[in-house]
């Protein structure tokens, strides 16, 4: 276990599975949480959808990879994939410096926004962390 | 008899050590209801003189090529394998490592492979390589899971052409996950009728030089296969010819993949041989096998390492792009070293010379009137019709001739037809003579 | 007592194809005595290629150099100490090749006619005989290429089995968490759904934990015994009870057969079907990662779905047997790794039943004497006695900013080549270790000053440790750059 606090900014909301998600108006942002990164280590391989395909919550969208390890991204919320962070795919390394700016992944619009309330605040995730990592 | 080295006064001393009486003690989780109390039935043991006069009375009961005149082919090829491939392949720092997870002290396979790859890519005209796979026929059918899982469909057309072993194989491999295979057959001169694939084919898999030794249309089967949004699959059974004929790459194909038996493998009653596979770089994330990559160490200095390995079983386990976790390593030494020897004329010339070879042949059975099924051209090996086969090969058999792979072995309609190999190991006496026994 | 390992004199060595110059000479091609033709005009011009570029041009002295300059960058049995756990690294012995190489043998084509290959079928069979003896099953097939071939047809023929019954809903296979990665792979392969289950706390699979999870879709357990952890799986015949009376079967990773020659055979534990990995228990070369050859021994209730060709003795003569209606059908495109299964034979002909006894005692006594040597300075996850290979941790190097790894990378500037790493995934920074019967106490006492010393400059000098190692031909590879940017052929760059 690593004994660095992890970054969780408080404007996102998580899903146990590691994912964060940012309001932006209409849309929301979707990413990997700095404790995901850091798990993961270097991370050299995102594997991105197409745009305009249709998500349910929980689904599987995309790949991350790092020299040993291999995680799924799962949808936080139901939407459709407005945008992809296509510089991934050349700078998967964006992933490891900066999980919550240059490193997000997906935009989407939700099906319904009301969805958030079932995700974890940044003071639940990190309870979330600190359960995990103290095991 | 055993190779272990313990002296009695050590086995004392270690089992002090552990803190037990007896080497039995050892094993006290096994419960005493599963412990075997008879020793096994098995045959007495012998030593080295022993075992050598064992093997080699055994030996002596099967026809060897290097003593019969042979014409056999048909996916495994007697060649010419240079002195120094059994030289270099026998040193145990190759042959008694393991695979090369630890880089820095397996640079030698690493680095080897690296080059078997590249050698891969040159002949197939393709852009990577993996680092090997059992045989052809498996190098088959995980050409045609890649293209199902690249085009996320199930349906594979095959030519009737590939290799019926390997064909046997693929629909083994396929039908776990739900693939259908649907068999486009061969015009009268013997190439596929690849215009008869249907829609949603995930591939289309034609073998060229294909079974009965026609060399196909290539170029004609990726055409057709992309105009219906399917993957090219180039398969080779023999593959000295990618020496000499336009690469699957070059013609359009996705996917090369085949058996590298010709490069310096020992015919081996089948085995160990390498089955190769190459593709395009964009679909290198859905390539089984292992991949050794070019990096750098912590000085800076060149170095190989393997890479890509989150396809594999060992990381992705049940989502692994396949099973496999070997490679045929020391197969792949000894196609690299065979390579490396014969080199770019050597390699040209020995084709060169089947082609010849096969030519000389054909005119000869042909002069003899024997009937030749299939006109399409040939690399080094061709379907001749001989009437009255069975009893022709009995007397071939006789003469200590193996005259080839009678193919009413794999299916009735071929009921005399012969398929005759002849490589750059075959002497024109011998060609003579065949024709010979086959008429006469 | 000195460590082996020492720096001597080591050669650069370029690619191939940098060292290629045009013109040069390969190896002497001489002519046939055929009249040459014009590929073109025999084939197509457009058949024809021009040339294979950039293939490499180089004298036979040349590739000799290369080759045993490469060879000498490599870490083999015949080198040193080879403690890597779970791939029975043991001695392979010289005469094996040399009976491979018999041209009786390797100079034999595939598709001879059967009166022309009776010798190798006689010894096949004596194989097959020799697997179902030492495994307490029926029936044998060597045509598996490798043991997760043998894992692929293994799971294919339960699942014939299952089908021929009627039995159709059996979709999910259930595997311990200390498994080999290939084993869902190959449960995967075979379209079936993998289902996890955690072993106890004493590191091996619980019945009642089993008993959960089993039920009318069960279509096996997949076991490995012993596990991963070199513990005997002690419950299995209650797993096996557990496992059948849910109606499915019992498939065995032979992986760890070393520990159970003369010992215990699987056919009595309840196991039905097992695969052998000829490369681990019975000494074949591994070559720098295979060949291997994988055979699977079945329970005469699913010799019915035995892959094609099976050979069959009829009197004196034996016979290839195609005709096999609930076959699953072919697996090798001939009979398997051929000149591998004999080296194997060979072996089990040079051991005899006590030498087979001699090999299990002997590997279970230095797997115990590591772990006895070496508990006091590396964590054991488990406090039992090991079969034939134990697992210690970096649990208390750590705590100097030392892992696995680095113990991993230290341990080959003292010449020996590091245990198996990180597996079983279970087991946090586990070092896997597998000394097999062929090494002697001196031996293993060099390995474990050694692995003492290292733990002692994890305490005083970590950056020995963690900066290891320096005496192979290269350092520590970067292998994040390898796979974001991967190269993987050579190319001219000008």
């Amino acid at each position: 276990m690593k004994d660095h606090e992890y970054d969780i900014p408080d404007d996102c909301q998580y899903t146990d599975s590691d994912e964060w998600v940012r309001v932006d108006g209409a849309i929301v942002r979707v990413g990997i949480t700095d404790y995901a990164q850091s798990e993961l280590n270097d991370i050299v391989f995102v594997e991105l959808p197409e745009r305009g395909r249709q998500l349910e919550k929980g689904e599987a969208f995309g790949v991350v990879e790092s020299v040993k390890a291999v995680s799924d991204l799962l949808a936080p919320l139901a939407g459709e994939i407005t945008e992809v962070h296509g510089g991934l795919s050349e700078h998967p390394e964006w992933l490891n410096e900066d999980p919550y700016g240059r490193g997000w992944i997906i935009a989407l619009t939700p099906e319904d926004l009301e969805a958030l309330d079932g995700l974890m605040s940044a003071a639940e995730y990190r309870a979330h962390v600190k359960a995990r990592a103290g095991k | 008899m055993s190779y272990v080295p313990h002296t009695p006064e050590e086995v004392r001393a270690m089992l002090a050590r552990i803190g037990v009486a007896s080497l039995e003690e050892l094993f006290a989780d096994v419960p005493a209801s599963l412990r075997t109390r008879a020793e096994l039935k098995l045959p007495p043991a012998l030593d080295e003189r022993a075992l050598l006069r064992f093997f080699g009375a055994h030996a002596a009961e099967n026809a060897n090529v290097q003593t019969a005149s042979s014409f056999l082919g048909g996916g495994a090829y007697h060649h010419f394998i240079p002195a120094a491939v059994d030289a270099l392949a026998s040193r145990g720092e190759f042959m008694t490592a393991y695979t090369p997870y630890q880089a820095e002290i397996s640079q030698g396979t690493l680095q080897m492979i690296f080059e078997f790859q590249t050698l891969v890519c040159q002949l197939t005209g393709l852009e990577v390589a993996n680092a090997s796979l059992y045989d052809g026929a498996s190098a088959v059918a995980e050409a045609a899971l890649m293209a199902a899982r690249l085009s996320r469909r199930t349906r594979i057309g095959v030519s009737a052409g590939l290799h019926p072993h390997w064909r046997a194989v693929l629909a083994t491999y396929g039908e776990g996950i739900g693939i259908e295979l649907v068999t486009l057959p061969l015009d009268a001169a013997g190439r596929t009728q690849t215009g008869a694939l249907p829609d949603e084919c995930a591939a289309l898999v034609v073998q060229s030089p294909n079974f009965f030794g026609c060399i196909e249309d290539l170029a004609g089967a990726a055409k057709t296969a992309h105009a219906k949004g399917a993957l090219a699959i180039a398969a080779t059974a023999e593959a000295l010819s990618l020496a000499l004929l336009r690469s699957p790459g070059e013609l359009g194909c996705d996917i090369a993949c085949g058996e590298a038996q010709s490069f310096g493998l020992p015919l081996s009653f089948g085995g160990p041989y390498a089955g190769f596979l190459a593709a395009r770089e964009k679909h290198v994330r859905q390539l089984p096998g292992r991949l050794i990559g070019e990096s750098v160490d912590a000085n800076g200095e060149r170095a190989f390492v393997m890479t890509l390995t989150t396809r594999e079983q060992h990381i992705r386990r049940e989502k692994a792009t396949s099973n496999i976790c070997t490679n045929q390593g020391l197969c792949a030494l000894r196609v690299t070293l065979w390579l490396a020897l014969v080199g770019r004329r050597g390699i040209r010339r020995l084709a060169e010379q089947n082609v010849a070879l096969a030519a000389y042949a054909r005119r000869a059975f042909a002069k003899a009137g024997l009937r030749l099924p299939y006109s399409a051209p040939v690399f080094n090996e061709q379907t001749v019709e001989v009437p009255g086969l069975q009893a022709r090969l009995a007397r071939c058999r006789a003469q200590g001739v193996l005259a080839g792979v009678p193919l009413g072995r794999f299916a009735p309609e071929h009921a005399n037809h012969l398929l005759v190999c002849t490589t750059e190991m075959t002497t024109r006496a011998q060609i003579d003579a065949l024709v010979r026994e086959l008429v006469a | 007592m000195t460590a082996p390992g020492r720096s001597g004199l080591v050669f650069r060595e370029a690619l191939l194809f940098e060292s290629s110059r045009p013109g040069r000479a390969g190896v002497p091609i001489g002519d046939v005595d055929v009249p040459g033709v014009d590929p073109a005009r025999e084939l197509g011009a457009d058949a024809v290629r021009e040339d294979v570029p950039d293939f490499p041009e180089l004298g036979e002295l040349d590739v000799v150099r290369h080759f045993t300059r490469l060879s000498q960058w490599n870490y083999g049995i015949d080198s040193g100490f080879f403690p890597l756990g779970s791939c029975t690294m043991k001695y392979n012995p010289k005469v094996n090749e040399v009976v491979a190489r018999l041209p009786g043998l390797a100079a034999v084509h595939p598709l001879a006619e059967e009166a022309d290959v009776q010798g190798l079928l006689a010894l096949a069979c004596e194989l097959e005989a020799a697997l179902a003896e030492i495994s307490g099953l029926d029936r044998v097939t060597l045509q598996p290429a490798a043991g997760a071939q043998g894992e692929f047809v293994g799971v294919r023929m339960i699942q014939a089995y299952h089908r021929a019954r009627g039995d159709t809903a059996r979709n999910k296979v259930i595997i311990p968490d200390t498994a080999h990665g290939t084993n869902p792979a190959s449960a995967a392969l075979n379209g079936l759904e993998v289902v996890e289950l955690r072993s106890g706390g004493d590191g091996v699979v619980h019945p009642d934990a089993l008993a959960r999870l089993a039920d009318s879709q069960t279509a096996a357990l997949m076991l490995t015994n012993p596990n991963t952890l070199g513990l005997f799986e002690s419950h299995v015949e209650k797993l096996a009870e557990v496992i059948h009376a849910a109606g499915g079967l019992v498939y065995l990773d032979g992986a760890n057969m070393n520990a159970l020659l003369g010992v215990a055979k699987p056919g009595h534990m309840g196991v039905d079907v097992m695969h052998f990995n000829l490369h681990k228990t019975f000494s074949t070369p591994h070559g720098g990662g295979g060949p291997g050859s994988g055979p699977v021994a079945v329970r005469n209730a699913l010799a019915p779905f035995l892959p094609t060709p099976v050979i069959r003795r009829e009197g004196d003569r034996y016979r290839l047997d195609d005709e096999f209606p609930h076959s699953i059908g072919r697996v090798h495109a001939w009979y398997g790794n051929a000149g591998i299964w004999l080296r194997a034979l060979a072996y089990i002909r040079t051991l005899g039943a006590a030498g087979l006894a001699e090999v299990t005692s002997r590997a279970a006594l230095n797997a115990n004497y590591i772990l006895e040597s070496l508990r006091d300075v590396y964590d054991a996850p488990h406090a039992r006695r090991v079969m034939h290979e134990c697992v210690l941790t970096d649990r208390r190097q750590n705590e100097h900013g030392v892992t696995t790894a680095d113990i991993a990378k230290r341990l080959m500037d003292y010449g020996y080549h590091p245990p198996t790493i990180y597996f079983p995934l279970v087991v946090a920074g586990a070092l896997m270790i597998e000394p097999t019967e062929c090494e002697s106490q001196e031996t293993l006492d060099g390995f474990i000053e050694t692995m003492r010393t290292i733990a002692r400059e994890a305490e005083t000098e970590p950056a020995l440790v963690t900066g290891a190692p320096s005496r192979p031909i290269v350092r520590r590879l970067d292998e994040v750059r390898a796979a974001r940017k991967p190269r993987l052929r050579w190319t001219r760059s000008d």
